[in-house]
């Protein structure tokens, strides 16, 4: 009997370089104040969110994807040709088809790579990252960019002080290729349907809309066991975790899980939150690009990254950063 | 079963805990938004620690209704065992 040959993977995967793009337009808590009932106290004490930036029209979906994977591809230090997966991690196409993977590939110059969206809402990019860093080891890909891309504001109601003070605009990516030592480890993830609603667009606003208690509740309850997954699958303790970046949601939920993870003096945590809102798929690749940009994280350091939100959803890995 | 009494001590250091309250502060009549200063996530951090602490559950559609420590003794009085 004919058999099928398999492909041939590479021993582990890593991340190459990282990039991130930040809109122009920065807009401070005292300037929302002056359009809605809030004020900078009650939003630093509830989200802990200084500025966030918002997207202008020409700083599209694509035009901020490819503006960070190209980042990605020069801190990669590889060529466009060498590249041959694109994945798109966003939850705010207001235009599903086509998805924007494939447009963002050709405008890096990638020739004729696989391509494809997907949408984990705010645990995208971690998601995106197992399968990437998956397809590496299994030889469906040997280079893959991973961007995180949103304009939450597109579906964000300015008006409602609820969910305007939160949600931000960005893209952050990283290029994924092969290795001897494993840089990325085995992905902790799954999901919470049952709770599908609590983190929705509704269908009649069109208006991202939000329940914060339930998910406040979910995120420093449940997902302190996927952290632990994603360390224990790693082979790694606490002990050993460099920096903590997990999604920038709320840095109540950040400091929440810091200490409940009993993350001491030598773990940098991530809060890009304060400077960039909530990016949702792009808070990671954001919040690691800022870290290591500001030298607070090193090459070689050890990071644990969790993605968690709409669906709801959960991913959760522990990463080399290059 | 914990007594009343135990229930609003136990109370009383969570709230400190969670909140920053001093335990003289916490007395039933007290409105956890308006009195005590404690926002909709701590409340949810409240909630937690009373189901650790008095094996109860406090879904959120009930955590709503708690809105003064005496509310918050009450359920967990009538809820716990």
């Amino acid at each position: 009997m004919t058999t099928i040959k398999p492909a041939e993977g590479a021993p582990g995967a890593r991340i190459l370089g990282v990039g991130g793009y930040r809109p122009r337009r920065r807009v401070t808590n005292d300037e929302l104040a002056q359009v809605m009932d809030t004020n900078d106290e009650w939003i630093q004490s509830r989200v802990g969110i200084a500025e966030r930036r918002w997207a202008e029209d020409d700083e599209t979906l694509v035009e901020m994807a490819v503006a960070a994977g190209g980042k990605a591809l020069a801190a990669s230090g590889l060529a466009p040709d060498q590249v041959d997966l694109v994945i798109v991690a966003s939850a705010s196409l207001r235009h599903p088809i086509p998805g924007i993977g494939p447009q963002v590939a050709h405008r890096l110059g990638i020739p004729r790579p696989g391509a494809f969206d997907l949408n984990a809402g705010c645990a995208g990019f971690c998601y995106a990252l197992g399968l990437a860093s998956d397809a590496i080891r299994t030889g469906s890909a040997r280079h893959v960019v991973v961007v995180g891309v949103e304009r939450l504001t597109d579906v964000t109601d300015r008006n409602d002080r609820a969910t305007a003070v939160i949600f931000a605009d960005g893209a952050g990516a990283v290029v994924v290729g092969p290795s001897d030592e494993p840089g990325i480890g085995p992905v902790a993830w799954g999901s919470d349907g049952d709770q599908y609603s609590a983190i929705e667009i509704d269908v009649e606003s069109a208006f991202l809309t939000m329940a914060g208690q339930a998910v406040y509740r979910w995120a420093t309850t449940r997902l302190t066991e996927t952290l632990q997954e994603a360390m224990d699958k790693a082979g790694v303790t606490a002990a050993d975790i460099d920096v903590f970046a997990p999604h920038q949601a709320n840095l109540r939920i950040i400091e929440s899980m810091a200490k409940k993870l009993g993350f001491g003096e030598r773990t940098v945590i991530a809060r890009d939150i304060v400077q960039a809102g909530n990016t949702s798929a792009a808070s990671i690749p954001l919040a690691l690009g800022a870290l290591l940009e500001s030298g607070e994280a090193k090459s070689g350091d050890l990071a644990l990254v969790l993605g968690y939100g709409a669906g709801l959803t959960f991913a959760g890995q522990v990463l080399r950063l290059p | 079963m914990a007594s009343t009494q135990e229930i609003q001590a136990g109370l009383g250091e969570i709230l400190e805990e969670v909140a920053g309250v001093a335990p003289a502060d916490a007395t039933p009549e007290k409105s956890f938004t308006d009195d005590l200063d404690v926002d909709s996530l701590s409340m949810v951090e409240i909630a937690t620690a009373v189901e650790d602490k008095f094996g109860v559950a406090i879904p959120d559609d009930q955590l709503a209704n708690i809105k003064t420590v005496g509310d918050a003794i009450s359920f967990i009085e009538s809820n716990q065992g």
